[in-house]
């Protein structure tokens, strides 16, 4: 018996970048986090470590945020947070702006790919593996 | 949007939280057609039990056979299933088991793009549903490995017929695991993390 045959798909060209001001037009849902002093935006991602700033949640504080910073008095992904609160990951971009914003949250940037990968972190992945 | 009262809402046990210590992040996605063993490897190299985000998406269906034409909404939760393992006290694996359906792809930021690679999970009772995505993910340059997830009354092919079959370019491992033993899986993420560091090594993009 012969398996069915794929035929293997070339990169993309790389997208243009799109114009000032018109490149988030068609998603107006995506969700943002303040990240950092120099007032530059970064996309929230499923493995951005969030961490609370302080244990006790302010009285002011809604339900879920007062859950959710209770839930980050250690370092816990995005993801975890989702699973935890049984909110849909677009629901955490609302929460977490909000946190970020009134200072409740530190959030810790996750590593992504490069075009050329760091070799130092793959091998401390590797190591990592290993030990497993 | 339903809300759990924040007092019952169980979090990590204590042996599940990262330590303090933990500065970033970084991702794998296994992918693969529905029933292909992706929670199954997650499972079995996570160290937490596997959790679940869920996002819901909502289609506005154009009106071709229904209603005369009038357009109807659906929504679809889609699941994804995730594990985690500890590197070092700084830095943390997350394992995304996601459909291979490109249509969801868009729901997680940056799932994808920034996943340091990708598993492509495959059944050889089924290898047409794994094309897609792994045309998908050549297009983005999204650098993977294959798995064969082997089971019992699978077809089993020579591994150079499924390289052909599969067109995998030079150099893309191919490999057969059991996804529900511990060491297997870790051997597949072992054979990608390998393999992203010969790309680093020659400097190419895949």
């Amino acid at each position: 018996m012969t398996p069915p045959q794929r035929q293997r798909r070339e990169p993309a060209p790389e997208p243009s970048k799109p114009k000032e001001g018109e490149g988030k037009v068609g998603n107006p849902e995506r969700m943002y986090v303040v990240a950092g002093p120099d007032g530059e935006r970064a996309e929230l991602d499923l493995v951005t470590l969030i961490v609370a700033r302080a244990v006790d949640p302010p009285p002011s504080a809604t339900p879920e945020q007062a859950a959710l910073l209770r839930l980050c008095a250690a370092p816990l992904s995005v993801a975890e947070l989702s699973a935890y609160l049984g909110l849909p990951f677009s629901a955490m971009g609302v929460l977490l702006t909000d946190l970020l914003t009134a200072e409740l949250v530190h959030a810790r940037s996750p590593i992504v790919r490069q075009a050329v990968p760091d070799r130092s972190l793959l091998e401390a992945v590797m190591n990592g593996l290993q030990r497993l | 949007m339903d809300f759990k009262g924040s007092d019952t809402i169980p979090g990590p046990r204590a042996e599940d939280q990262l330590p303090h210590t933990a500065q970033a992040a970084a991702k794998i996605v296994i992918v693969g057609g529905f029933g292909v063993g992706k929670t199954t490897m997650v499972g079995s190299v996570s160290e937490i039990k596997p959790l679940t985000t869920e996002e819901t998406m909502t289609q506005a269906g154009i009106g071709v056979d229904d209603n005369f034409g009038s357009a109807t909404k659906t929504a679809t939760t889609v699941a994804m299933d995730f594990g985690r393992i500890s590197i070092t006290d700084q830095l943390v694996l997350y394992l995304f088991g996601t459909p291979g359906q490109q249509r969801f792809w868009f729901l997680w930021n940056g799932l994808f793009e920034g996943a340091l690679g990708a598993v492509v999970l495959v059944d050889t009772r089924r290898l047409e549903v794994s094309f897609d995505v792994m045309g998908r993910l050549e297009e983005r340059g999204v650098p993977f490995v294959v798995a064969i997830n082997s089971f019992p009354d699978a077809p089993r092919y020579p591994m150079d017929e499924l390289r052909t079959a599969l067109d995998l370019a030079p150099g893309i491992p191919i490999m057969e695991c059991d996804a529900r033993r511990r060491a297997s899986s870790r051997d597949v993420l072992m054979t990608l993390m390998r393999f992203l560091h010969s790309l680093a090594m020659t400097g190419s993009r895949t």
